[in-house]
C-alpha cells in the first residue's frame, strides 16, 4: 500500500515497540490497573495491522506467519480450557483456582494469569486472522 | 456524538462514513472513561476505533466507495425506528438514578465483590477478578465464542475466494 512514503514508515518504526509495550504491560499489569487479556491481544493485533497497514501485507505475513496466527485461534480457548481441567487434576472443581497451589489466594494469582495469557492469544490471534483474510483477498 | 452519528446517516461517502464511526467510537470511548469504566473505554477505543476501522475500510477496498441512492422512500423503517427508540427512552425513565447506592445492581453480589476480591484472590483490579475468578465460566465461552466467530469470518471469506475462482476458470 504505502511504500514510499517515509514519514508513516520512521513514526511507525519508532511507535511499534511502544505498542507492543504497552499490550504487554497492560496483560501483566491487569491485575493491578485497567486491562486484560482482551485488551492486551487487540491492542497486539493492532500493532501488527498498523505494521501491514504501513510495510505491506507480506511485510506483516514474516513477522506474524498466517499459519502461526491461524494455530493462535485454538490454542487460546485450549489453554483457557487446560487451567479447567488443571483444577480437575489438582481435586477441585473445573476452574477452580484455590487448588492450583498450596496458599490459597497464591492459586487464584496463577490461576488468573493463565487464563488472561489464553484469552490473549485467542483474541489476537483471531484479530490478526480476520485482517489477513480481508486484505488478502484477489482483485 | 448526536452530530457524528447524524453525519453517518446522511452521507453518502462510506469512506467518510468510516471515518466519522471511528471518531464516534473515540468519543463514546471518552464517555465511558468518564463514567470510570478504563477496562470498557480501552476496548472500545481499541476495537471500535482502531480495529473495526481497519477491517471496514478494508472491505470498502473490495467494494464500491459511494452508497447506492435508495430505490424509493419507505416510512415503515423509520416509523419502526422511532417507535423502539420511543420505547427505548421510556424504559431509561425506569432505570435508578445514576450511582445510586439503594439500586438493585448494587445490593446483589457487588458487596460480595468488592468486600472478596482481595483477601480471596489477592487480585486488586476487581473487574480482572470478576471475570477471570469468580465469572470463569463465562470468559471462557466469551474466549470460545471470539473464535468461532473468527473461524467463521475466515471459512465466509475462503468459500467467495474459491467461487471467484472457479468463476474466473470457467471464463477463460
Amino acid at each position: 500500500m504505502m511504500h514510499r512514503e517515509v514519514i508513516p514508515r520512521v513514526v511507525v518504526k519508532l511507535l511499534l515497540p511502544f505498542i507492543l509495550l504497552f499490550g504487554l504491560y497492560v496483560q501483566f499489569h491487569g491485575e493491578l490497573g485497567p486491562g486484560g487479556g482482551f485488551q492486551a491481544g487487540v491492542i497486539i493485533a493492532a500493532a501488527v495491522i498498523l505494521y501491514g497497514i504501513v510495510f505491506g501485507l507480506s511485510a506483516a505475513k514474516r513477522v506474524a506467519p498466517p499459519a502461526l496466527v491461524h494455530t493462535m485461534m485454538p490454542l487460546g480457548v485450549l489453554v483457557f480450557a487446560s487451567v479447567g481441567v488443571a483444577g480437575l487434576l489438582a481435586g477441585g472443581n473445573y476452574l477452580d483456582y484455590f487448588v492450583l497451589d498450596p496458599d490459597k489466594v497464591h492459586g487464584q494469582e496463577r490461576g488468573i494469569f493463565w487464563v488472561e495469557i489464553g484469552v490473549l492469544i485467542s483474541v489476537s490471534g483471531t484479530m490478526t486472522s480476520i485482517y489477513y483474510a480481508f486484505s488478502s483477498r484477489p482483485d | 456524538m448526536i452530530v457524528a452519528a447524524l453525519a453517518m446517516a446522511r452521507l453518502r461517502n462510506l469512506f467518510g462514513v468510516v471515518i466519522i464511526g471511528s471518531i464516534y467510537s473515540f468519543l463514546m470511548a471518552l464517555a465511558l472513561f468518564m463514567l470510570d469504566a478504563a477496562d470498557v473505554s480501552m476496548t472500545e477505543a481499541a476495537v471500535g476505533a482502531g480495529v473495526s476501522t481497519v477491517l471496514l475500510l478494508g472491505t470498502l477496498y473490495l467494494t464500491k466507495i459511494s452508497e447506492a441512492p435508495p430505490m424509493r422512500f419507505s416510512v415503515a423503517p423509520l416509523a419502526a425506528s422511532i417507535v423502539t427508540g420511543c420505547v427505548l427512552l421510556y424504559g431509561v425513565s425506569g432505570l435508578p438514578e445514576y450511582g445510586d447506592p439503594k439500586s438493585p445492581i448494587h445490593m446483589h453480589v457487588a458487596p460480595d465483590y468488592i468486600k472478596g476480591v482481595l483477601p480471596q484472590t489477592g487480585v486488586p483490579n476487581a473487574v480482572t477478578a470478576v471475570l477471570a475468578s469468580y465469572r470463569g465460566y463465562d470468559t471462557l465461552g466469551e474466549t470460545t465464542v471470539i473464535f468461532t466467530a473468527g473461524l467463521g469470518v475466515l471459512l465466509l471469506l475462503a468459500g467467495l475466494r474459491k467461487e471467484r475462482t472457479r468463476k474466473r476458470e470457467r471464463r477463460s
